[in-house]
């Protein structure tokens, strides 16, 4: 499985949306429904997935979906 | 300052017999025993290896997906009751009267499992992966919380916590904030979840368990010679009290009138009750005195009742000390034969059960009575269910702490 699939199923699985609404574009909070404690378990679900630190100041930038699949696959490639 | 009429117009239960009030009752009815051994986690190293659980419980009906998952399952219980209640009672909080309809789910533990599974989280991965909804989870007062937002109930919104008597007493406060207009309708009741590996050490360290572990349904086995501990159960009871002139305004079907409420404490341990059962006494007599009624008005006991050598024979003291002669000629019972000992959810299901009792005219029966212990020698409705007019019950719950609850429900008559 991709880093991007991965990636949507943690989503769809955390924020308890359709898979179809998690599309690069979509926005956490705007459109996928997420508020801050959502947010903050995602963040630490994306951790141990990919078994990757995320901290506080690059989980501020995170705001969509494709934030989040290139933040993984950057680190990832480090 | 006038005091409102408060009747019942609702109720609501899971349990350990049943995912819905009346299939539960239907159980309760046929002698039906919850007991089987523990699911939830491996058992076999503890002394005591079999419970009460609920049984395949399915909340999608009542709870969206996301929030199932952020919630612990004695809340899910209460969320899914909740529903289930307004839906039976036909009840529908408006905006205008939002402020005025209380909500008071007692629980005596909490979110154990959530406690504990995160504990094991903190332990191997460390304080970063305790997850941010680890603490609003785990609140024994989430279940009201939850119920409020659910329902949009914007009155006192309380948890009561008195261990094995929470559930009486949050129905017991909400009756009184209906009596003194602090409100005109009340979701009250008691919740509990907590069959999880914590739990069962911490009571089994107290040889508060029966360990009969070959034979799980005759476990509980209130008031009879052979009884050995209470088995531990689940689930969730809840009622919908309202003033009678908010019922009758709404023209709600009224199944009960709440009738007096007493709680006491022992002033005496930390887990024993005084021999005399003079506490759970004082339970009873307060309520009765609330009710303005007299010993001989009482006519069947919905009782404690745990299995535990102790609580049985001082609760038959307590009931024989409150009624006096007229003890002998009053049905009691103990629904935790069959539901099992259901924590800080008792005394909201057997709240439900005593009000079913009226309406259906059927006492449920105490089942596992084989051999008669002489110190408990009230009719306990032993085995089979009793068809029979009940016009009020006394509802008794005691716990740890020292702290008892009595509550008296009668049939509704203009």
């Amino acid at each position: 499985m991709s880093v991007a699939e991965k990636v949507k199923e943690i989503i769809v699985d955390q924020l308890g949306v359709d898979a179809a609404e998690v599309n690069p574009d979509a926005k956490f909070v705007d459109d996928l429904g997420a508020d801050s404690l959502d947010l903050t378990e995602l963040i630490m679900a994306m951790e141990e997935e990919f078994g990757v630190e995320i901290s506080d100041e690059d989980a501020q930038q995170i705001q969509k979906v494709q934030d989040a699949i290139s933040f993984i696959e950057k680190k990832k490639g480090e | 300052m006038t005091l409102n009429r408060v009747v019942v117009t609702g109720l609501s239960a899971i349990t350990p017999i049943g995912n819905d009030l009346a299939t539960s009752w239907a159980n309760l009815v046929a002698g039906v025993s919850g007991a089987a051994p523990i699911t939830r986690f491996d058992a076999s190293a503890y002394d005591t290896r079999f419970a009460c659980e609920v049984k395949n419980f399915d909340e999608k009906p009542f709870i969206a997906a996301k929030l199932a998952k952020r919630l612990d399952r004695f809340t899910i219980y209460a969320l899914s009751a909740a529903m289930m209640l307004m839906e039976e009672a036909g009840y529908k909080i408006a905006p205008e009267e939002a402020e005025l309809v209380s909500v008071l789910i007692g629980c005596g533990l909490g979110g154990l499992e959530t406690l504990e599974a995160t504990h094991t989280k903190l332990l191997e991965q460390g304080p970063s992966r305790v997850s941010p909804f680890f603490i609003p989870t785990m609140i024994a007062n989430m279940a009201a919380g939850q119920v409020s937002i659910a329902t949009g109930a914007r009155g006192s919104n309380v948890c009561t916590t008195s261990a094995c008597a929470s559930g009486l007493h949050g129905i017991g406060y909400a009756y009184s904030d209906i009596k003194l207009g602090r409100a005109v309708a009340a979701i009250c009741g008691g919740v509990e979840s907590t069959i999880t590996p914590l739990a069962v050490g911490g009571f089994n360290a107290l040889k508060a368990l029966s360990t009969r572990n070959d034979e799980p349904t005759k476990a509980s086995r209130p008031f009879e010679a052979g009884r050995d501990g209470f088995v531990m159960g689940e689930g969730c009871g809840l009622l919908l009290l309202e003033s009678l002139e908010h019922a009758q305004a709404r023209g709600a079907r009224i199944l009960a009138e709440v009738a007096g409420f007493g709680a006491s404490g022992d002033a005496y341990h930390m887990t024993a009750p005084p021999e005399d059962g003079s506490g759970m006494a004082l339970a009873m007599k307060g309520a009765l005195r609330e009710a303005g009624m007299a010993p001989t008005d009482i006519a069947h006991i919905n009782a404690h009742g745990t299995s535990t050598s102790l609580n049985d024979a001082c609760e038959t003291k307590a009931i024989k000390t409150v009624l006096g002669e007229h003890a002998y000629k009053v049905p009691i019972t103990s629904n935790k034969s069959m539901i099992g000992h259901c924590l800080g959810a008792a005394g909201g299901i057997e709240s439900v059960v005593s009000v079913k009792t009226i309406v259906e005219g059927v006492i449920p029966p105490t089942i596992n009575h084989e051999t008669a212990d002489p110190v408990c020698d009230l009719d306990c409705t032993p085995n089979v269910a009793r068809k029979q007019a009940v016009s009020s019950v006394l509802c008794n719950s005691f716990g740890f702490g020292g702290t008892n609850a009595s509550l008296i429900f009668k049939a509704f008559a203009q």
